[in-house]
């Protein structure tokens, strides 16, 4: 039986921060020790005006790769929806950066909050099916390059991070079953408007932002409604897929989103405390980037142990969501 | 009606107030982005609905929200 694991995962906080109390300055109505509280953040990283998506997927991914993996990568998979640019894809630079061989596949997928179990789920399928046998995912983000500067709410939410995943071929099924959904119906719950080619600009398609269109516009209550109509099905139809249950489960991963939304799916899906992981205190909502930043804390920390076994759930942007279990 | 109240005073965590029927919500100074969340997560714990934000948006006082939610249930 072929199939895959994750062999190793890094990531990369830009230098830049923005603290509870510096964004209080900003915006006196804020709170800091209420956003701390229920938003479950301290501070978010964000990138330095000269420094891309692309530049924080190169710089993290030479933290993991080794001359060996250099030669031995055979797929490459960029998550943004922070490009460098229109064309070509990311993935191309990044191979070239990087110095891996050019016999090798290469692209980009533009996903947010559910862009890394998507990855895991084409890196699973390209090694099963013999296309690769040992494949570079990068999620990277500057969600910051988006949001309007008096826009405190995603401000508050939102931080700048970039991963680096090698997924490789292995004896045992490491990586288990997917269930993947998607509902497009609510692509302007979460959108940048401007930017690129749509010409159908009938303000009806779109909700009011209070902003600017060519910045992030997000609906938070309607998220939070899709997040409460579909994780718990989601959790649960996993589960089934794979024939497990939830003590089956060592380490529920969950896309950081913010600390009251994952309390309150936990409590829904009647997930253990122990078992269910939240750590978004320095980092905020990094998009793609939040579960293999949670899935590293976790290697580091010993929360996960070699044969864990651990649940990724991704939701968001699209509307998309994810999820898979696998072991460490 | 009361007994959502109660839950309603509970999840934004009034103290210093009362709460009626005719007041409208978001007036109080409770009233922010985070009180929205609780009180989405308190109609779906109670009342097993979700309700778009549009539809939320056309309400005003305590006693329109929960006329909404009830006539989700029918």
């Amino acid at each position: 039986m072929i199939g895959s694991k994750i062999s190793k995962t890094h990531y990369y906080l830009p230098g830049k921060t923005i603290s509870n109390e510096e964004l209080e300055q900003l915006f006196p109505e804020w709170d800091s020790a209420k956003i701390e509280d229920k938003v479950g953040i301290r501070k978010r990283h964000i990138a330095a005006k000269n420094e891309s998506a692309l530049d924080m997927g190169i710089k993290v991914s030479q933290r993991i790769i080794t001359d060996e993996d250099k030669s031995s990568i055979n797929f490459v998979i960029f998550c943004t929806q922070s490009p460098e640019y229109f064309l070509p894809s990311g993935a191309c630079i990044l191979q070239h950066q990087l110095g891996l061989r050019n016999d090798i596949g290469a692209l980009d997928i533009n996903l947010g909050c559910s862009g890394y179990v998507y990855g895991l789920s084409l890196a699973d399928g390209l090694i099963k099916a013999g296309h690769a046998s040992k494949v570079l995912l990068v999620t990277s983000e500057t969600y910051s390059k988006h949001i309007h500067p008096q826009d405190k709410s995603n401000l508050t939410i939102f931080g700048d991070a970039a991963t680096a995943t090698i997924i490789e071929k292995s004896e045992k099924e490491m990586i288990h079953k997917f269930v993947l959904g998607t509902d497009g119906s609510g692509f302007n719950k979460l959108i940048v408007k401007k930017g690129a080619f749509n010409v159908n600009n009938e303000d009806k398609i779109y909700e009011s932002s209070e902003f600017s269109d060519e910045c992030l516009y997000m609906n938070g209550p309607d998220i939070f409604s899709f997040t409460m109509d579909t994780v718990p099905k989601l959790v649960t139809d996993c589960l089934d897929k794979n024939k497990f249950t939830i003590d089956d489960i060592d380490k529920f991963i969950f896309h950081q989103a913010n600390k009251y939304i994952l309390n309150y799916l936990r409590k829904k899906i009647k997930i253990p405390e122990e078992k269910f992981y939240i750590n978004l205190y320095d980092t905020g909502n990094t998009v793609s980037s939040t579960l293999p930043i949670a899935l590293k804390q976790c290697l580091d920390d010993g929360i996960i142990k070699k044969e864990s076994k651990v649940m990724l759930v991704g939701f968001g942007v699209g509307l998309s969501w994810a999820a898979t279990i696998v072991e460490i | 009606m009361d007994n959502f109240i109660n839950k309603f005073i509970e999840v934004l965590e009034i103290e210093d107030h009362e709460v009626n029927p005719e007041d409208k919500y978001r007036d109080y100074e409770e009233w922010d982005s985070l009180a929205f969340l609780s009180l989405q997560a308190l109609i779906n714990d109670e009342y097993e609905i979700t309700i778009p934000r549009s539809e939320f948006d056309n309400v005003q006082t305590i006693k329109e929200l929960y006329s909404l939610i009830e006539s989700k249930l029918k």
